[in-house]
């Protein structure tokens, strides 16, 4: 089966700084792929790219066929994307603001009430879905932009750190919702909790200084050393490329 | 089009979901008033007309135009959902376009709540009420044409202050730029400028429908000024949408 995610060579350049360095991978049906890495290592930058918000300087993104520059609407009406901090408009309730959305997507009528329903449902948002998003708790906010991604059923998902801010039960519920939905999907989570790898994915990339430097399961990473531990993984592989630089 | 007008109706709600919209409308109402009845002599000077009140609509414009405006990019930016709102499957010239359309409906509804004006003045006298349409139709116009530069401008910056005195300063450049002020300057200095800066005044071009005159050339001077400030609202949107 191709892959839903096409990444080749993708690079952004800030002016003289090189935020994500030639970066290439591909997630298929079925896979959920942790995206790993230090603070400022490229993760939310390379997100960006391949949810067509930043213009890559090198390289190409394709989601589920469709190339996000050249033939951006169809990618990303492919894509569901929470973007870093789950933004949303604080003046609306819940439930307008995914109306919004389902709006935006082309739904009309009982369709879209149907979508908007669901995607209370599946982010447990029912018993606020009148409240201001400005009332909502950090938590709440986040499953706000949750449900906003998930609201069109797309095949592929990009999350910028879905579980931030959220309490240890709704992790949890968080994690069992990416589990039960990743059969149908391409999934991207990046995390910096490790477990939640460990958890939820069934591959990890790890990124330093914009580079690719680990790409497989996570039980074949823990193996990479002595200890058997993700953690030390993360940091033997993260930590001596910035100590070089 | 249909994306266009679902953002302009989400835009155009959040106007009335805070204060902003009502203070803007009791502080247009209030100052359109009393710039009318003391400053226009509006009852001293024994004419049915709207004159007064449309001699001091394009100055009340300069400088409450760019604070509807003000918001609608900065404030995506500033709250981060200028990420969500160009991920979703929306052309950039759409999402421009519903925003601005947005902010147009809104001054349309301010500009309609002046009715008591032409009451009054139909209560009055027999005014000609052509005149005072041709007036509205050249408000309305203006208007869209000081919304488009502050829109454009609102797209450079997330901050709503920067956007709202930048916006004012280009309004004003192009209201001024028929006043012997700016064409003497510029007779003095650049003489090939004078007919550029005079013809670019939209002020002069308004001055027309206040006098009950909708010319096709004016309307499609107007037309083209939106249009070229929605275009660079789009380039400023696409190049600048990640900074």
């Amino acid at each position: 089966m191709s892959a839903l995610i096409e990444i080749e060579g993708l690079t952004k350049r800030f002016g003289s700084f090189t935020a994500v360095d030639h970066v290439s991978f591909s997630v298929a049906r079925g896979e959920v792929l942790g995206f790993l890495g230090p603070n400022g290592a490229g993760k939310t930058t390379t997100m960006r790219m391949l949810a067509g918000f930043i213009t890559p300087s090198e390289g190409t993104a394709r989601i589920a066929g469709h190339d996000v520059q050249d033939d951006a609407l169809a990618a990303r009406r492919a894509l569901g994307f929470l973007p870093e901090g789950a933004p949303s408009y604080p003046e609306m309730t819940v439930e307008g603001f995914l109306r919004f959305v389902a709006a935006i997507r082309g739904y009309r009528g009982g369709e879209a009430a149907a979508r908007v329903e669901h995607a209370l449902g599946l982010t447990a948002l029912a018993p606020v879905r009148m409240q201001g998003i400005d009332t909502l708790s950090k938590g709440f906010r986040r499953r706000v932009g949750l449900a906003q991604a998930l609201l069109h059923d797309p095949p592929v998902l990009v999350l910028d750190e879905p579980t931030d801010g959220l309490d240890p039960n709704q992790k949890h519920e968080v994690r069992a919702l990416i589990t039960r939905m990743a059969p149908s999907k391409a999934i991207v989570i990046s995390t910096h909790i490790l477990e939640e790898v460990e958890a939820v994915c069934t591959r990890a990339i790890i990124i330093a200084t914009g580079r690719v430097v680990a790409d497989a399961t996570p039980s074949e990473l823990a193996r990479q050393h002595p200890s058997g531990e993700l953690e030390d993984v993360f940091r033997a592989l993260t930590a001596a490329p910035a100590k070089a630089a | 089009m249909r994306t266009a007008l679902t953002i302009a109706r989400r835009e155009l709600g959040g106007y009335f979901a805070t204060p902003v919209a009502w203070v803007f409308i009791v502080i247009f109402l209030l100052l359109q008033g009393a710039l009318t009845f003391n400053l226009g002599q509006f009852f001293d000077r024994n004419q049915a007309d709207l004159a007064p009140f449309f001699e001091f609509l394009p100055w009340v414009f300069v400088l409450l135009v760019p604070a509807i405006t003000m918001r609608l990019w900065a404030e995506e930016r500033r709250l981060g959902t200028i990420e969500l709102l160009l991920t979703l499957p929306v052309g950039r010239g759409a999402a421009v376009v519903g925003k601005f359309l947005a902010a147009w409906a809104f001054c349309a509804i301010a500009l309609a709540l002046t009715f008591p004006f032409v009451i009054t003045v139909n209560v009055l006298g027999s005014p000609d009420n052509g005149v005072i349409a041709a007036g509205y139709v050249g408000g309305l116009l203006l208007a869209g044409a000081f919304l488009a530069i502050g829109a454009a401008i609102s797209a450079v910056t997330k901050n709503q202050v920067i956007a709202f005195v930048l916006s004012v300063a280009v309004c004003f450049l192009f209201a001024a730029s028929s006043f012997p002020l700016v064409t003497d300057f510029l007779g003095r200095n650049a003489p090939v400028l004078v007919g550029i800066a005079g013809r670019l005044s939209v002020f002069a071009r308004f001055d027309t429908f206040t006098r009950g005159v909708i010319e096709a050339r004016d309307v499609i001077f107007f037309a083209s000024f939106i249009g070229f400030w929605l275009f660079v609202n789009t380039l400023v949107v696409e190049l600048r949408k990640a900074d």
